[in-house]
């Protein structure tokens, strides 16, 4: 970036989708014209703060804003994103920035979804740890690095949603296909070497949607704001699965 | 019976009851331990929390967990880690709360480690421990110590998710994205529950329980800069004193010297370590003026103290002079970007600019409440009696941030944060099924004990005209973080306890214009303001009334610590606006109890 004098400032297009299921009205995008400070790149998120300001009945979700709580998954310009770390030099096209809500979720209200079956899904792979190794309160149960490493690139997971909702597979089956970041979950307990219920999990999983209905289109990959991979962890479900079956 | 636009009045007679034996407000870390607790005894329990579970601010921390476990060290003792927890304190650390704390904290950790968190690993398969400030063995006599269980540097990410997944197995009843406004309290001062509202459809809900417990977690929106979340707006706080209990060393606030400016977003104190120094608006290491020897590796408060002074003597950056920089360019992008290259990502995300090119906007920004509601080691919330004694509040509790048990006194160690969470949510838990075990017997509220509680909802819903909270607040954050801020003055917090004082008028006059029902954030953020009003004021009027300087509570006009006078806990009562003294406890159960002697490092 090149430094520009302060004083300067940018107006942005803003459009926003809003719904508000009391009101008989259809769904509809409002446009906002935002002053931003040209030598600041703002984020998603700051610009929405921003709106709110102009509009206070605009609702979203929103926490952390530093993107390790997961709130703000949105719909930006098109591609799923974390408002709070999504840079308008990131996200705007032509001096426009379109915000909706993430695909594929009943809308309660504006960008806010209706996470239930997203996190149904997580629930359904029983995502906590089950072993029958000895449990003692005084000690923990042995785990050697390499073992640990095996879990970097599942754990990170703040469950946004913006992977199960890039994902056309989801989007058609979201109460039988698990969806990327229920499987993430589900391999991240089968990864992990102190869990001993890797048969009960792989044999829930057996069926031709829970994992299967995963056809490598790898949106989710493309989308996480934590940069983890969800496709591999469901391809090494399916291998074991696989390799179980013969 | 629905908030509607026409401002219909809510009353005792038509609201919704609903009732389980144990009510936890909030969903971190704390609240999270204490529901695990009840919800494996096979009580009824709701968590209410604002948030989904994983959205609350314990997911931020990063360091880890501090814990005698016995791991990096086998001669680690929890005594030692007791002594260093009371040293921090500044010596108003209760030594009953502290000594429990590093005792007990042991079987939480691994009770955590059974659970499933990954923490990371030894080369003998143990769980790793790390180096954090303020560590010592042997009593301060035996050099640094590594005491600190984390995992890679998301340990708050992976507590918070470890102990979301075995709510979701205990079967924990959450009502996620519901809003408690009000205690209700009977004729006998008795908490019975609170008023809380579901934020997707705006209906209200009388909770009734036995046991109530705070773990709202922190208030640094209090601030203008704070590296808090945006829902850290101490409700807990809030709704205690509005209910007539008493807070506790409210004026100590832990500040960290470098947050991004207009974020609060910390950068690590590595940078200075990697040479890196701050500057003022005409380029000057002001540092060297403060202190000649360590200069910018001075102690946090110490730095943190200096950065106020340059920008309250004008000589802050930026347009509004309210900011330093620090600058790390001379260093050279090699150096930056491999030595720092976390440092250059945040500083890239959130301050736009590259620090191998621009130096960082950097001011001290609000991290850590170390004072709250009172407790004792079971999370009972204590009030006080006329002559000065303990009265423990029936019905109610808390733990975590919110709390002030006090295991942190006037300054809290990195690292005690997350144990303070663990040990303590876990021992409210565990009294509420001992109490209910013995059986309890309360008094039911009176149509007026509710219709009381529901006061502010109904206000905020039924108002035609008013002031602008979303100005209130941003007037209130501004006051605090110059009159309340690292370093302070009689003069300065006067002046901010008026501006408190008529903020508090006006927040009393707030307009919601938007009365829909449906997951109105609004009015959300409305009834927020009304607790970030009350810590606020507890904060401006226990500082001004601690005529000391003691861990992060700096005065000018008293720079010494006073033991005679103020080796003793504050206790603010938000409806009289006084503040009275109570005694430290320094009774430890199993060893003699630590004297206090002059704090250095």
């Amino acid at each position: 970036m090149h430094a520009i004098s302060a004083s300067e400032i940018k107006t942005l297009r803003l459009s926003i989708y809003r719904y508000d299921p009391l009101k008989k009205e259809k769904p509809y995008m409002q446009d906002f014209d935002i002053d931003i400070p040209a030598e600041k790149d703002l984020m998603v998120l700051d610009v929405l703060m921003l709106a709110k300001e102009q509009d206070p009945s605009i609702s979203f979700r929103r926490s952390c804003r530093e993107g390790v709580c997961g709130s703000d998954g949105l719909n930006i310009n098109g591609k799923n994103g974390l408002g709070c770390i999504t840079p308008l030099s990131d996200a705007v096209k032509s001096n426009k920035l379109s915000i909706r809500p993430l695909p594929g979720l009943p809308v309660i209200k504006d960008l806010i979804v209706d996470m239930k079956q997203f996190v149904d899904q997580y629930k359904k792979v029983k995502p906590y740890l089950i072993t029958d190794k000895k449990v003692d309160t005084r000690e923990a149960i042995p785990q050697t690095i390499e073992e640990r490493e095996k879990l970097d690139g599942l754990y990170e997971c703040i469950m946004c949603g913006c992977c199960s909702t890039a994902c056309p597979s989801f989007w058609w089956n979201p109460d039988k296909f698990l969806g990327p970041a229920a499987l993430l979950q589900a391999y991240r307990f089968i990864a992990d070497s102190r869990d001993t219920a890797t048969e009960e999990r792989l044999e829930q999983l057996e069926d031709a949607f829970s994992v299967f209905r995963c056809h490598g289109i790898m949106n989710c990959v493309s989308v996480c704001p934590k940069g983890l991979n969800p496709t591999k962890a469901i391809g090494e479900i399916k291998k074991m699965l696989v390799k179980r079956a013969l | 019976m629905a908030m509607n636009g026409k401002g219909t009045l809510l009353d005792a007679s038509s609201l919704p009851v609903k009732e389980f034996d144990g009510i936890i407000v909030g969903g971190g870390g704390s609240g999270m331990m204490a529901s695990l607790q009840l919800a494996k005894s096979g009580m009824s329990t709701a968590v209410v929390s604002k948030v989904f579970p994983t959205r609350s601010h314990t997911v931020s921390a990063q360091g880890g967990i501090t814990c005698s476990i016995q791991s990096a060290d086998p001669d680690d003792d929890w005594r030692w880690h007791m002594f260093d927890t009371v040293k921090g304190s500044d010596f108003i650390g209760d030594q009953d709360s502290i000594e429990y704390m590093c005792k007990e904290g042991p079987e939480a950790i691994f009770e955590l480690e059974n659970m499933g968190l990954p923490f990371s690993r030894t080369e003998e398969g143990k769980i790793y421990q790390r180096a954090f400030g303020g560590q010592s063995k042997d009593y301060g006599k035996g050099g640094q110590a590594e005491r600190t269980c984390a995992a890679a540097d998301r340990t708050g990410h992976a507590l918070l998710h470890t102990l979301f997944q075995a709510n979701v197995k205990a079967g924990t009843n959450f009502l996620s994205e519901w809003f408690a406004v009000d205690l209700v309290k009977n004729q006998n001062n008795q908490v019975v529950g609170v008023i809380a509202f579901e934020i997707e459809s705006g209906e209200p809900y009388f909770l009734k329980s036995k046991a109530t417990v705070l773990a709202t977690g922190g208030a640094g929106r209090i601030y203008q800069t704070t590296s808090n979340a945006l829902i850290n707006t101490g409700d807990g706080t809030g709704m205690a004193l509005r209910a007539g209990f008493p807070v506790q060393d409210m004026e100590m606030w832990q500040f960290h010297p470098t947050g991004i400016h207009g974020h609060g977003t910390l950068v690590t104190e590595g940078c200075r370590g990697e040479g890196g120094y701050l500057i003022n608006k005409d380029g000057e290491r002001f540092m060297e003026r403060y202190a000649p020897n360590y200069k910018d590796l001075a102690s946090r408060d110490v730095v943190a103290r200096s950065m106020f002074t340059e920008i309250l003597e004008g000589r802050g950056c930026g347009p509004d002079a309210d900011h330093v920089y620090l600058k790390l360019d001379h260093l050279g992008p090699e150096i930056v970007h491999k030595r720092l290259p976390g440092v250059t990502e945040l500083s890239k995300r959130f301050a736009h600019v590259d620090p191998a090119e621009h130096p960082i906007p950097v001011v001290p920004t609000c991290h850590y409440a170390m004072g709250g509601i009172p407790t004792n080691v079971h999370g009972q919330v204590i009030s006080q009696n006329p002559d000065g004694t303990d009265k423990i509040i029936d019905g109610l509790y808390a733990a975590g941030e919110a709390a002030c048990v006090s295991v942190h006194g006037g300054n809290r160690l990195g690292g005690n944060s997350l144990l303070d969470l663990i040990v303590f949510g876990r021992s409210a838990g565990l009294h509420i099924e001992e109490t209910f075990k013995s059986g309890i017997k309360m008094d039911n509220p009176s149509d007026d004990d509710i219709d009381f509680a529901l006061r502010n909802l109904n206000r905020i819903n039924i108002s035609q005209s008013g002031e602008n909270f979303v100005q209130v607040k941003k007037d209130l954050q501004k006051t605090m973080q110059m009159n309340f801020g690292v370093f302070r003055t009689e003069e300065l917090m006067v002046n901010g306890i008026k501006e408190v004082s008529e903020l508090r008028e006006k927040s009393q006059n707030i307009h919601l214009a938007d009365k829909s029902s449906q997951f109105n954030t609004a009015r959300v953020e409305a009834l927020e303001l009304l607790n970030l009003i009350e810590v606020a004021e507890a904060t401006a009027i226990s500082a001004n009334e601690r005529k000391e300087s003691r861990g992060a509570h700096s005065r000018e006009d008293y720079p010494d610590r006073d033991d005679e006078n103020w080796l003793k806990h504050s206790i603010y009562f938000s409806e009289t606006k006084q503040v009275s003294k109570r005694d430290v406890n320094f009774r430890p159960k199993q060893v003699q109890a630590f004297q206090p002697i002059v704090r250095t490092y």
